[in-house]
């Protein structure tokens, strides 16, 4: 146990009458790369507060290298040769990269070259970081992470919604830690990466590590059961079976949702489809290729500058997110904040639409509403516990609610930007069939995904965008992770895609670790 | 900025170096235009107007200044005070009451006491709200009674007395008619406080917290400590607003005018964002110039004063209003 570089255990911490971790361990050796698993609501991200500084455990010895430490603030955490890379980056928006940089005392060379290995080159310093795109922020954090080089790198779902290629860099770049002896702490709910780059995972269950397993053959099942617990391993399969009416929605029939030629701004240019009634139709695209634009149109928060727009055959163009609630199109978010009132109780954010019509604006009939509003939280399985502020719900619990509140009064289209970004598989899983569900009650259903394999757990037929137009259709049966990625990309089958070579370059790695 | 950074910066993108910096700071040479175009139009108003109006002009905007640049460090790192006035009408009664009968070499040991005396001010502001944790509104809000109260107890009316160097720090012109002398001492303050500050390491942190303090937080920045210190110059410069409301007037005056909200209104106008972490120290003083500019104009043209308050309060919100739509076109386009 002497040769451990991280060794923490007995870590408990209390919120109130919340016990957020119970008895959390984890024990890190040089040179690996260790995934920290558990659903969303296991402690995950209490422990790695802990780990690094943000906040403080009631009891419980962090060690690294064999030296007890007292980590109290992030500052404190880097003395220590421990770094982490948030989901959120933590990059001052109102400064520029250079003073970013300056600000945690980045040697501006290293940043550049980590920058370079992980794929994006060239970046102008003098940039607002308020002014880059998400997927950007996340590379500079790890970059400038990385150039600290950390004995101890701490991942916090860096590669939820990231792009496939840039996530491919980062796999590649984190397994590279390795040679160097230092140890990476990874945390994805992708149980691909994980088990493509992890030596060992961790599992924490109701703020308890519950087991150690080392990745190899069947590590993934014991994975998921040790998370899911020994009750609810057995009874749900690890991928959820396609229901029998994936595809068997009707091909004919008038179309709910019919665009034609969409254009906005400067990222949608051409973007034709038919959504049918009883259908979940998947959206697949790489970052940025006009899919934000696309479902902020459909939602009414912005405007088309060309095309076609039609519900029910209906001829529409919406001004402001109001008309497209009255056509039937609601909106779920990938940004749960900016769906939710964050200070408010789980019921009001639930009720807010229908009693927020101006008709309905003179006394709220309370009991009409709170059996609306139960119904709701029956059929998401909503954790209530901590219902009285949306704020202190998990992410997992916090997209519910926003699903919930369309659905509570019935949902003819739904609109959902990649719902189950940074969510627990069990939180997933519901959303997974109560779209399923809602497809089945005659809803039609718009899925952008970042999680290539959820078109076929999820969807009917899918299309890809590239480049601000759909440039391919398929039904979700031949919709398998390589061929959307082609698609994706853009290109015809057969030409080699960058995927491919960073596999190759995985390749030493996927072999250490099968 | 470190030696490799500027030239891997300017490399990709140096015809475009001079059009990002104009847009950058689009807002605040925006500000001088109108500055210009105010003072053309009073000149045109009135032909009288000249050097002794500017200087003028400046020594009655010379404690709004100080105002507007105290709340600018307090509000760029996420706080606001509303305490800068009565701690501006504190200091100034503090300076005069030590002056008062004082040899002219003493009165620089006063200068020295006064702004210690505004550090100490801003780092109780600070502490305490950092410890209270009760927004700094309120705190600031409570404190500005506790300030006021301490002013009346140095001077219970008006009075005391300021060198006579002292005094002459703001009159008259250097070394050409149309640079009145109190541009100059709020340029050179600033230019030792400000310039030193925006480039060091707690300046960035200042911008940092107010910009978005978890991940200042995670980026290694002490959010508590830096706080306290913007707190502390936002102290620092109203103390140098009180000895300038001495400097002008030669006395102390125990009640405070109407600095606090004139500040924020410069403040506002001169591009500083109050959700913190945006802005810098030339907008706001370009801004109380404008504002005052404004009144001026408005007596030239004959504008009943009551109306000219009113006048000046609309211009405030159109013209903010206009920076954000400018904004908002920009960012969709």
């Amino acid at each position: 146990m002497t040769d451990l570089l991280l060794d923490a255990s007995g870590i408990t911490k209390r919120y109130g009458a919340v016990s957020a971790l119970r008895d959390a361990s984890l024990a890190v050796r040089p040179g690996e790369v260790h995934a920290l698993m558990g659903a969303n609501g296991a402690g995950k991200s209490t422990l790695v507060k802990i780990l690094t500084g943000a906040v403080r455990a009631d009891s419980g010895s962090i060690t690294i290298r064999g030296t007890k430490r007292v980590v109290r603030s992030p500052t404190d955490a880097r003395r220590a040769g421990m770094m982490s890379v948030y989901q959120d980056p933590s990059v001052i928006p109102d400064l520029d990269v250079a003073d970013n940089l300056r600000l945690t005392g980045t040697p501006v060379d290293a940043f550049r070259s980590w920058m370079t290995a992980l794929g994006i080159p060239r970046l102008d310093l003098a940039d607002y970081a308020r002014d880059l795109p998400l997927p950007t922020l996340r590379i500079i954090d790890l970059a400038r992470a990385l150039a600290h080089e950390p004995d101890i790198l701490v991942m916090d779902e860096t590669t939820a919604a990231l792009p496939a290629d840039l996530t491919e860099r980062v796999l590649e770049v984190v397994g590279g830690q390795r040679a160097s002896g230092r140890s990476v702490i990874f945390i994805s709910h992708r149980l691909i990466e994980i088990s493509a780059l992890c030596d060992r995972a961790t599992v924490l269950r109701d703020g308890e590590t519950v087991g150690v397993v080392d990745m190899g053959t069947g590590a993934e099942d014991r994975i998921v059961g040790l998370m899911l617990g020994p009750s609810e391993a057995d009874a749900q399969p690890r991928t959820p079976a396609p229901t029998t009416a994936i595809g068997t929605a009707t091909t004919d029939g008038d179309a709910r949702l019919a665009v034609q030629g969409l254009r906005s701004g400067t990222k949608l240019t051409d973007v034709s489809f038919k959504l049918r009634a009883g259908e979940v139709l998947g959206v697949v695209a790489l970052e940025g290729q006009g899919q934000e634009e696309l479902f902020e149109v459909l939602a009414g928060s912005r405007r088309a500058s060309g095309g076609e727009l039609r519900v029910d055959g209906q001829p529409m163009s919406f001004r402001h997110p109001a008309d497209a609630i009255r056509a039937g199109l609601v909106y779920v978010p990938a940004d749960r904040l900016e769906a939710l009132l964050p200070q408010r109780s789980v019921r009001e954010n639930i009720a807010l639409p229908f009693s927020s019509r101006m008709r309905d604006w003179g006394p709220i009939r309370v009991g009409a509403e709170r059996r609306v509003v139960d119904r709701a939280i029956e059929r998401l399985q909503i954790d209530t516990r901590a219902q009285s502020e949306v704020r202190r719900l998990s992410g997992g619990n916090q997209q519910k609610v926003t699903i919930a509140r369309w659905i509570a009064t019935g949902v003819q289209t739904l609109l959902c930007f990649d719902p189950t970004r940074g969510i627990d598989i069990r939180t997933k899983r519901q959303i997974y069939s109560l779209l399923r569900e809602l497809a089945a009650a005659g809803s039609a259903v718009l899925l952008y995904t970042s999680e290539l394999e959820e078109i076929q757990l999820v969807c009917d037929r899918t299309i890809v965008i590239f480049g601000g137009r759909v440039v391919d259709e398929m039904p979700a049966a031949v919709a398998d992770e390589p061929t959307l990625l082609r698609a994706a990309y853009g290109l015809p089958p057969g030409v080699p895609m960058p995927e491919e070579l960073a596999d190759s370059a995985l390749a030493p790695v996927a072999d250490r670790v099968s | 900025m470190s030696l490799a950074s500027p030239a891997a910066a300017t490399a990709p993108a140096a015809p475009s170096q001079l059009a990002r910096i104009l847009r950058r700071n689009g807002w605040t040479i925006t500000l001088f235009v109108l500055l210009a175009c105010l003072l053309v139009l009073a000149r045109v108003l009135r032909s009288g107007f000249g050097p002794a109006d500017i200087q003028s002009l400046a020594i009655g905007v010379l404690p709004i200044i100080f105002a507007a640049a105290a709340q600018t460090v307090c509000v760029i790192s996420g706080g606001i005070d509303l305490s800068v006035g009565p701690v501006m009408a504190f200091t100034s009664v503090t300076a005069a009451a030590l002056m008062k009968g004082g040899s002219e070499e003493s009165a620089v040991a006063v200068v020295i006491v006064v702004l210690l005396l505004g550090l100490a001010v801003g780092a109780i502001n600070g502490l305490l709200v950092v410890a209270s944790r009760v927004p700094d509104i309120i705190v600031t809000l409570a404190m500005s009674f506790v300030w006021a109260g301490a002013a009346l107890l140095v001077l219970s009316s008006p009075g005391g007395g300021a060198a006579q160097w002292f005094k002459d720090l703001s009159n008259g012109s250097f070394l050409i008619e149309w640079f009145p002398k109190a541009l100059l001492l709020v340029l050179v303050c600033v230019a030792i406080v400000w310039l030193p500050l925006r480039r060091s390491r707690l300046g960035l942190s200042m911008y940092a917290v107010g910009s978005n303090p978890i991940a200042a937080l995670r980026s290694g920045v002490n959010v508590n400590r830096t706080k306290v210190a913007a707190y502390m110059v936002t102290g620092l410069f109203a103390a140098a607003g009180g000895l300038a409301l001495t400097m002008v007037t030669g006395i102390g005056s125990p009640v405070p005018g109407a600095y606090t909200l004139n500040g924020v209104a410069a403040i506002v106008l001169g591009g500083v964002s109050l959700a913190g972490g945006r802005g810098g120290m030339l907008g706001p003083i370009a801004a109380a110039f404008v504002l005052s500019l404004i009144r001026v104009n408005l007596v030239f043209l004959g504008v009943d004063p009551a109306y000219s308050t009113v006048i000046q309060g609309v211009i405030l919100i159109i013209v903010v209003m206009v920076g954000g739509l400018v904004a908002l076109r920009r960012s969709r386009a």
